[in-house]
């Protein structure tokens, strides 16, 4: 009754193009924003920062960026965690380098080197489509882990190329705590989140739509193929690039390459599987659910089946209900969990009639 | 000039290993279209079971059947509880959807048999004898053979067989197979049911050499390339593709691995591939598809 667009009337193209149109929404969405700034950093405590909040919000980052690739552009990509390497990396090195770097800044660049990595390990889909691409996807992978695992001037020649955070002050403040450290997080993935919803529906986005159901056609309306993968492949790396130097300064303190290996990209691509592909919501939906899911096994085992199962069970178990999830959403709702906020929200616009 | 050789030799025996995991890709995605990415996870399934049985002291015979019964189990399951469900969408899809069976199948191989790693002795020496001045391994050479008889099988199979002309009828055009009236289903459980097989041969072969353990299950992501470079569509460009993948990372790790600080056969193979790609975007031996609107 209450959510619904009953007297609200778009009398501007300027109001017809906003995020939200309903103004529901907006209220909706502005109060989430404030309760994350205000209210969770008074009520929350460390562990749900540094365990739960910080993880959730770059894995979401991190399935925006695939999502661009996979689930607008529609090439498959086994790669993330290389782009995630890539920039952190090389922020840390921007920052350890280049003197009084701000924090942000350095970040940003790595991003941008990412980007660019993201480029040159793009250029063979302009030849190539379908799964061949991921042998390009896995070549970046195997290789940026290598780079990293065996030059060590990358890791400023620490033993075994770890990484250590760089002290996290932001125009003066030290955001080193954990409430820092997440608000820090926040505000950039929150900057990113909304700059990502504008990309998907611009021009751009449309293109990528287009080149994903199907690039042939796309070709013949006029649509620069090249341009459109390529640029995919940019943005798409740039958001996993800062997704990895947030995940190695604000959530880990330090990473070592072996942190990005291969199951690493495999959790993000399930993140955008079970959030749904081609949705921004959906990577916030399965980012929560992937954080929450093995905190909520364990506390399952840990209450009900004390002493029944142990911990190499319960990670057997997980990988068993995972993999049914998994299949479980592709068949039930390919579009992931936001195809169902989605039908809730639809259903409760009409609420309580039937249609 | 022996030394290279004997690493060149080497390595085209160990590329045989990778064309027997590839073989099974290629069985699935020629009769319906997957990109079985649980391949490697059915390797690591039935070297276990088998590995398993046998410490039961299980003879070696009933073992291998069982399990061959246990991998024909799964396809049925498969078949009917997740690729009939998923008739009709998209490849990236069935690719996914095989993303999360690798990982039921990996969970479920090792809960009912434990993580830990088991020897499996085949009862063949894998130690290396001079030939012509270059040192073999008696057990490669029997990967090979097995290798070789399993191409020659399969492709007997295909070409002679009732259900083996059904499957390329299903592979060439599913829509025009139905309307002949050849069960799509029946055969689809047959083509997971041999590429289980082959996995069990693979799976042997290789746990035999390194050992029954999880990493067998990572083979999948080698038998990549080798797809690539074979085309994904035929099997004898499985076997070159591997012997191509195998013996040039052994040479490239050696020759240029020094100047790069080792370890580049990690991801040689796949730049490898992604270079050949350039050259020949369907691989050597696949079918190029012409595209219409």
């Amino acid at each position: 009754m209450l959510y619904r667009e009953a007297g609200q009337f778009i009398t501007h193209y300027r109001a017809d193009q906003r995020l939200f149109r309903l103004r529901q929404d907006r209220i909706g969405f502005y109060l989430l924003l404030a309760s994350a700034f205000v209210l969770v950093p008074y009520c929350g405590n460390d562990y749900w920062f540094s365990a739960i909040l910080i993880p959730f919000l770059v894995l979401s980052l991190a399935g925006m960026g695939l999502n661009f690739l996979t689930g607008y552009a529609g090439q498959l990509s086994l790669g993330s965690a290389a782009f995630m390497a890539v920039g952190a990396f090389s922020a840390y090195n921007f920052n350890l380098r280049v003197e009084g770097l701000p924090f942000l800044l350095s970040i940003l660049l790595g991003g941008v080197v990412a980007g660019l990595t993201g480029v040159i390990f793009g250029l063979p889909s302009l030849k190539i489509k379908g799964f061949y691409v991921l042998v390009s996807t896995l070549a970046a992978q195997f290789f940026v882990q290598w780079v990293f695992t065996n030059f060590a001037w990358f890791s400023n020649d620490s033993s075994s190329g770890v990484i250590t955070a760089p002290p996290l002050d932001v125009f003066g403040l030290d955001l080193s705590s954990p409430a820092g450290r997440y608000l820090l997080t926040l505000t950039i993935v929150t900057a990113l989140g909304l700059l990502a919803a504008n990309i998907v529906r611009s021009e751009l986005g449309r293109n990528w739509m287009a080149v994903r159901d199907m690039d042939t056609a796309a070709a013949v309306i006029g649509i620069a193929i090249p341009k459109t993968k390529l640029l995919a492949f940019a943005i798409s790396s740039f958001y996993l690039g800062i997704a990895g130097s947030l995940w190695a300064f604000t959530y880990l303190g330090t990473v070592e390459p072996h942190g990005f290996d291969i199951n690493r990209s495999f959790q993000i691509l399930f993140i955008i599987i079970i959030g749904g592909m081609g949705s921004i919501l959906g990577n916030f939906l399965g980012a929560a659910f992937i954080v929450l899911f093995p905190v909520l096994m364990s506390h399952i085992a840990n209450g009900l089946l004390v002493g029944v199962i142990d911990s190499g069970h319960l990670e057997n178990f997980q990988k068993i209900v995972f993999g049914m999830l998994i299949i479980g959403f592709l068949i039930k709702e390919p579009n992931g969990l936001a195809s169902i906020w989605q039908t809730f929200t639809q259903q409760l616009r009409v609420w309580p009639l039937r249609y | 000039m022996s030394f290279f050789f004997e690493v060149l030799v080497g390595g085209l025996l160990a590329g045989v290993m990778y064309s027997l995991v590839a073989i099974g890709f290629v069985l699935i995605y020629k009769a319906s279209g997957v990109f079985n990415f649980a391949q490697g996870s059915m390797v690591l399934f039935s070297a276990l079971t088998f590995v398993s049985l046998l410490e039961r002291s299980y003879p070696f015979w009933l073992a291998f059947v069982l399990t061959l019964l246990i991998m024909l189990v799964l396809a049925w399951v498969i078949e009917r509880w997740v690729l009939r469900k998923l008739v009709n969408r998209s490849p990236i899809t069935l690719f996914m959807a095989t993303l999360g069976l690798s990982y039921i199948i990996e969970g479920l191989a090792q809960s009912l048999w434990g993580a830990q790693v088991h020897g499996l002795d085949l009862g063949i020496n894998d130690e290396p004898f001079e030939v012509l001045g270059l040192l073999l391994s008696q057990f490669d050479l029997f990967a090979s053979a097995v290798a070789g008889s399993l191409v020659i099988i399969l492709s007997l199979f295909f070409n002679k067989t009732r259900t083996g002309i059904a499957l390329r009828a299903v592979a060439d055009d599913p829509l025009a197979a139905l309307a002949v009236g050849i069960n799509l289903q029946r055969l689809w459980l047959i083509v997971w049911g041999v590429a289980g097989f082959v996995g069990l041969v693979a799976g042997l072969l290789w746990g035999a050499r390194l050992g029954v353990q999880f990493s067998l299950s990572l083979v999948v992501l080698k038998a990549l390339p080798v797809l690539i470079i074979g085309g994904f569509t035929s099997i004898t460009g499985c076997i070159v593709g591997g012997l191509i993948i195998g013996a040039s990372e052994k040479l490239a790790e050696i020759f240029i691995g020094p100047y790069l600080g080792g370890g580049i056969e990690n991801w040689f193979p796949y730049v490898l591939a992604m270079l050949f790609l350039l050259v020949r975007p369907a691989g050597l031996f696949g079918e190029r598809q012409i595209e219409r609107v």
